[in-house]
Parts: C-alpha cells; structure tokens; sequence
C-alpha cells in the first residue's frame, strides 16, 4: 500500500542541540502507528513538524504523493493533517458547533449560517457514532467527550491524518474504551493515525506498528502492536552515550526530612511516604503528570496540602506558604526556570537578593551596592558566567540555574529540592550542577532530585522512589536501581 | 534596574538620578517640550511660571506616586479619584459640621482614605477579585459614600490658615502644599530604591510566582501597596481642599486617569516590574508643563485633551520601539 505521509531526513536543532537527527517514518492509511519514548525523546517536535508549528531544519515529507511542507498548523489543515493536543484547546462558553467551525465559520449573506453550521457539525459528530447536540455549549461535557469533539474538528476538515498527543491522560476505562472504537472507525474509513502515549498497555490494544524514539532518532520499529512491554522499554531507555557523574558520597546517619501519607490537591498525588537522611541524594522518578512536581511544590508549601504530614528534623512542618519552608530551610529550585526561577528582566544580583533582602538590609535599609556586593561573591562561588548588573534574561539555561541555585544556598539551606534541574541546559553546565549537588550532599544537606531524565536521576541518587499516576509505585536502592526497573513502575 | 557599582559613591544627586534609569526617554521629552516652549511664548521660562506649574500639578503629583506601586506590582487602581473626594468631604464634614479642629480632622479623613485601600487590597488579594473589578466598585462605593455626607452638597468654612498653605509662598518660593509634594517625593523615590520593602515591589511585579516562591509575602505587600495609594489619594485631597478652600463630592472626577497617564508617560510598565517613582515624576511634570504651555500659547482645553491622549499614545509607542530596537 502507499504511504499516506513520508518523512525523509527530517531534522531539527535548536541552536547547538539537535533535536532530532533525520527521521524517516511512513504511515499508511487505515493504520494506527504509536509514537514512543521517553520524555524529550522528540516525539512533540516531530509531531509539531508534521502539524505546521515547527519549521523542520532539513528534510522533506510527501503527504498523499505531493510534497508537503507546511508553515502553520492552518496549512497543516487544509492540507489534511488533524492534531490534537494533550491539553484540550476548545473554548468552554461556546457551543459544540461553534468550537468545531470557529475561525471558519460557514457565511451566507456575510451572515453566519447557525443551521449549515449545526448541520455540518452533526454530520461529523455522526460520524464518531457521538450523542452530542451541537448547540449544546461546551461547558459541563466530560473530558472524554470534549477529547472526542476535537476529533470531529479535525474531521470536518476532512483530515485525512490524525495526531493523538497523549489522547487518554486525563480519560477513564470508560472513555478511553469510547475513544478505541472511534479510532477503529476512522481506521475503517482510511484515516492514518500517529498515536503518542506513555501509556503501554494501550499501545499493545490499539496500534498496528510502534515506532520507538530516544534522543531525536528513531531507533526500533516494530511491525506489530502486541510487543512484549519489556522489549519496548528496552527499546526506550537503550544505552545512550555515557555521561560523567561525580562519585556520591555515602549518606550522614540521621533523618532530616520525613513524609508520612502526604496527599495534595484532588488529581495531584496521594498517599506519599518517604524519608531522606542527611547527605542523602534522594531522587524521584517518573512519568510527566505522575505527580512528582506538585509533590515536591507541597513539600516546599508552594502548593497546599490535603492531609498527611511532613516533619523536619522530627518537628512536623505547618507550610502555608513558601515563606515557612525558607524560614525552616526548605528551598526548592524549581521546575520552569523562565517562569518560576528568575525574574528575567531584572539583573542577576537582585534575582540572586530575592530571598535574603531582609539579610542583605542593614535595618531595612537597602543599596544597589549592597546588593551587588552580596551577589558578587555567589557569582563567583557558583561559577556564574555573567556580571551583577546584567539582566537575567541574557543569561544561558545553564548560568540561569546557578543563578537560582546561588539565591538558595546563600541561605545555607537544610533541605535543597531540585525539580528538573538540567531541563534545557547543555552538557558542560550539567556536570557543575551535579557538583554542585554533590558538595551539598557531602555538607549534610538532604537534597530530593526530580528528573525526567532516567541516566541523571540513576547517576546522582542514592535512592529512586519512583511514581506513577500520582502514586509511589516503589522506592529503589541504587544497586537495586537501573533503568528498565525504572520505566517497569513509572508504566504501571 | 540597580544603577552599575562606582555610579554610586555616597549619597549625591547622581545617585539619585540613577532612579531615573528607564526615565531618560521621558526625560528628553520633558527637556524639549521646555525649549520648544520657551521660544514659542516668552511667559514660559521665568521662575514665577515654573513655580505655577508646580503649584497646578501638585495634586496630581502626590496621587501618581500611590498609582506608580500600584502598577509596579502589576496592579491598577481606579478608586483614587473618588477615595480623594470622601477625604475631602470626611474633613469638611468633621472640621466645619462638626468642629474638631484641622490636627485631628486631617489625620481622620487620611485614615478614611487609607481604608478603602485596605478593603480593595484584601478583595484582590483574599477573594482573588480582578484589580480592575474591585478597584471599579471601589470607585462607585466611595463616590457615593462621599455624595451622602453632605447630600451632594459643598462645604466651606475651613480655617484662614488652611488656604494659605496652598497660596504663601515662603521665602519667595514654596507653598507648604508644594514642599508636601516634594517630600512625598523625596520619601517614595528613597524608600523604593534603598529599603527591603521598595525592593519587593519591583520582585513581585517582574514575576509574582518567583517573589512567593522566593518568600516573599506577596499578598500583604500588595495590601499594603493599595493602602499606601489611597493614603495618598486622601493626602492629595488635603491638598486640593486648602487650593479651593472648600470641599465638594464630584471633586477628582476621572483623575484616576490622569494619575495612570502620568505613570505611563513616566515609562512604568503596566504589566509591572519595571519603571518607578523617578519616571512617574517627570510623567506629571510633562503632563503640568503641557498644560501650562498650552494654555500660554491659548490652546482650546478641548484640543489639549487631544493633544495629551497622543502625548499618552507617543510615550508608550517611544518605549516599545526602543526596547524592540535593544
């Protein structure tokens, strides 16, 4: 059979890093291909290329026998290509019509035509075998339903290939049984389907061939979908070029931190028990959305806590606020540095001030000098490439972590919590970091690392608790750890 | 932001125009707006003129120092027209109904002011009410409140003393009313840069989530923001009752607006965490010299209208330009 899409060769970098190195892949009609890996393996850059959102850097792809190279997810469309995303984009006020035709809504007589556009959308609804009135609004339908009427969008614009990024994360057994038997329809009449997901055991219901990606390359295809899960994960986590870590100290004797049954906000994490030592690299595995950030937010009072307890040095900690958690020296490095790490428009003195104005002030009394001065001497400590009075934003990835990296342990914390803290920084920066958290490891500080990054969670922790689903799935010792036992819990 | 090492050394005028940084488009703009003027009219550049203008914008310039914070921390307030009009007719009310005298009278109805700040602060905050919304209700509850005491009515009879504050010029120079807004300034351009608490703002304006997760108590030093901008609102009222030597409730119609347009002009960001007191000043000089030039060169107050709101327009335009260019 011909292909319905072929890539050849496409690649993609960002800057110095490649994201992906020359892929080929072709999906046929009718078939659904799922499209693994870990995350940052690349599978959103290659969807988003083949949608129009990203621009590939070389390569070229072919879409029903013509050359296709679309500039915006809107070319993607009218060409054929469908994706929907893992975070719903439907607009909640408006009706289930008008969210499948907004920004092309049908005209008659410069007018809108509300019966051609209710009629179309139940057309397409039909075709998902779906139960839904179009002029109902949006507001109040199940994820699963709302999931299944950006399906009928794609369709109405006569997609001929579908992207599912992650269709059943926030779907049930029931829903996700639904969203099967519409892709089996869409598979009957000749829609081709890429279909991403973490979670295996679906895979092996519902694909006809598995495409496994590690590090921007795709390096196993299976012709099949019932695949043992072992041999996929396998595939997955592979063996990738060794990376340096530092040697890890062995762990203080005494407790610092201990978690007993903590439970955050409804559809965050439950039921978390665990205990870091002094010294101790305590590191949390697992898949985005198993709960690791929220859990490591309550830990440091970012997020509220439902019930359960945390106890520091034996006293139980009340956190309503990050405020508290600084107070007792509970500090966390997190996840989004843009977002949540530094103020990119101020310079990196007042970024590295932040939390210890009230230190640096002399009687509430402040100067940009002082303010330099106490900055300066972290600059140097923490090898941070830049000078006091630049502003954060011009700073590398890398030099902005150590930024919020200086601001915390100018407060000689007790309790250093890292959430991602290599995400986007290159290979030379990493290694300081793991330094970095090794020379805290070795000053008595109990640090908790979470990372996506299997290699640098099993090459810097002495224990991995791995999470799933919001759940601990298991607690490893690093002889006990590897990368296999790893994905094993984080997928179940 | 921080002005660079060695810039600084002891406190002198550069220093202090290093608050200023950030302001230097608006601050060219205000130099050439007087050289224009003082070729286009001869009444423009004398001593007496310059005075007059600070005499006319001194309501204004007390009110934008509360707007600037307000909007450094990524918030708005729309109340402060009407706060300053319930302080004016709190003081008329309790100094000529009722006869408490001017010492304790002033100090109450500032409090009235500070109050509603505190309700907005604690709506934004506590209740997570849009700024915009509960600073609007703000500004409808207070009109009326400040309407009821007198039944719409105007009050006069304050003290002889009261509007000579606002006329004497002492030494040939200051009115008291003046030297107040020159104090403010002094006091708010010193507190934003070299206290802990003026810092803060600028952190929880860049970036609110860095600011808490950094320990900072966002929440009360945004209360704390919106009750020093109604202080402020009640203390330019003050101002504005010994000008008119009377008070009256529609008094400060829409001056939450020129107070946001002097902020704006000064190169404050309205989605915060950048600019300050020291550009806000130059914005209300701009907007004071303007209207006094215009008025010199006999300008209809219908065109100065027009020709502010493309000041407005040309002042943010200039800033988005020259950060674009950078």
């Amino acid at each position: 059979m011909t292909s319905l899409l072929s890539l050849n060769g496409i690649a993609k970098s960002y800057g110095p890093i490649r994201v992906l190195h020359g892929i080929d892949l072709d999906i046929r009609p009718g078939e659904v291909v799922a499209l693994l890996g870990e995350n940052g393996a690349g599978k959103s850059t290659l969807s988003n290329i083949i949608s129009g959102t990203v621009q590939p850097g070389a390569g070229s792809m072919t879409f029903q026998g013509r050359a296709y190279a679309p500039a915006s997810p809107r070319e993607a469309m009218d060409a054929g290509v469908g994706m929907i995303h893992q975070e719903l984009k439907l607009l909640p006020a408006l009706s289930v019509a008008e969210n499948i035709f907004v920004g092309r809504y049908p005209m008659k007589a410069g007018r809108l035509d509300r019966r051609e556009m209710e009629a179309r959308a139940q057309a397409g609804l039909e075709r998902l075998g779906l139960d839904i009135a179009p002029d109902r609004v949006v507001e109040g339908l199940s994820t699963g339903r709302q999931q299944l009427i950006e399906i009928a969008k794609a369709l109405t614009l006569n997609a001929r290939l579908l992207i599912l990024d992650e269709p059943t994360a926030a779907l049930g057994g029931e829903e996700t049984q639904l969203l099967f038997r519409q892709i089996e329809r869409l598979k009957a009449d000749g829609v081709g389907i890429i279909y991403i997901s973490h979670r295996l055991d679906e895979i092996r219901q519902i694909a006809d061939r598995i495409v496994v990606m590690r590090d921007g390359a795709k390096v196993q295809e299976f012709d099949r979908g019932d695949v043992p899960v072992r041999q996929i994960v396998e595939a997955m986590v592979g063996r990738s070029l060794e990376r340096m870590f530092p040697t890890v100290p062995e762990p203080l004797p005494g407790v610092v931190l201990e978690v007993k049954a903590l439970t955050g906000a409804p559809g965050t994490f439950q039921d978390v028990s665990f205990q870091v030592q002094r010294g101790e690299v305590f590191g949390i595995a697992g898949l985005m959305g198993a709960g690791r950030t929220e859990l490591v937010r309550a830990i440091t009072g970012a997020d509220p806590v439902r019930s359960g307890e945390i106890r520091l040095n034996g006293d139980v900690l009340r956190l309503r606020d990050p405020s508290d958690a600084i107070r007792k020296g509970v500090v966390l490095v997190p996840e989004d540095r843009k977002l949540q790490g530094v103020v990119l428009d101020h310079s990196i003195a007042e970024n590295i001030a932040y939390p210890s104005l009230k230190q640096v002030a002399q009687g509430g009394w402040l100067s940009s000098r002082r303010v330099t001065e106490f900055a300066e001497g972290l600059i140097g400590r923490f090898g941070v490439k830049g000078r006091a009075g630049q502003n954060a934003g011009e700073l590398s990835g890398g030099n902005q972590q150590k930024v919020v990296l200086a601001k915390w342990l100018a407060k000689d914390p007790g309790v250093v919590v890292l959430d991602e803290p290599t995400r986007g920084i290159d290979v030379g920066a990493r290694s300081s970091i793991y330094e970095l958290i090794m020379e805290l490891a070795r000053k008595g500080v109990a640090v908790i690392v979470v990372s996506s990054d299997l290699e640098e969670v099993l090459g810097v922790s002495h224990r991995i608790m791995v999470m799933a689903q919001g759940r601990q799935a298991g607690i490893l010792s690093r002889d006990q750890a590897n990368d296999v036992a790893i994905m094993e819990l984080a997928t179940s | 932001m921080l002005a660079q090492k060695g810039e600084a050394q002891g406190f002198d005028w550069r220093r202090l125009a290093g608050s200023m940084r950030g302001a230097t488009g608006p601050l060219i703009g205000l130099i050439l707006l007087c050289l224009y003027l003082s070729f286009a009219t001869d009444k423009f550049l004398s001593v007496r003129n310059f005075l007059n203008i600070l005499d006319q914008i001194t309501v204004l310039g007390i009110m934008a120092v509360g707007m600037t914070w307000v909007i450094l921390i990524g918030g708005i307030d729309l109340a402060v027209g009407s706060v300053m009009a319930l302080a004016m007719m709190v003081l008329g009310w309790l100094n000529v109904t009722m006869g408490v005298p001017m010492g304790i009278a002033i100090p109450l109805a500032l409090a009235s002011a500070a109050v509603n700040g505190l309700i907005a602060g604690v709506l934004i905050t506590r209740f997570n009410v849009p700024a915009f919304i509960a600073t609007l209700a703000m500004m409808s509850i207070t009109r009326g409140l400040a309407n009821m005491i007198t039944d719409g009515q105007q009050i006069i009879g304050f003290p002889a003393w009261f509007n000579t504050m606002a006329i004497v010029r002492y030494g040939g120079y200051l009115t008291l009313t003046v030297a107040l807004m020159l104090a403010v300034f002094a006091i708010a351009l010193i507190y934003q840069r070299y206290r802990h608490g003026g810092r803060v703002l600028y952190a929880i304006g860049g970036n609110p989530e860095v600011a808490r997760l950094a320990g900072i108590n966002v929440r009360r030093a945004t209360v704390l923001v919106y009750v020093v901008c109604s202080f402020l609102a009640g203390l330019s009222g003050m101002v504005l009752a010994a000008r008119l030597d009377s008070v009256q409730p529609s008094s400060g119609m829409s001056y939450e607006l020129d107070a946001i347009a002097a902020v704006v002009i000064g190169g404050t960001s309205l989605s915060g965490g950048t600019g300050g007191v020291g550009g806000t000043i130059i914005g209300v000089l701009i907007i004071g010299v303007l209207r006094n030039g215009l008025n010199l060169l006999s300008v209809s107050p219908f065109m100065q209208q027009v020709i502010i709101g493309a000041v407005i327009v040309l002042a943010v335009m200039a800033e988005t330009w020259k950060k674009r260019s950078r």
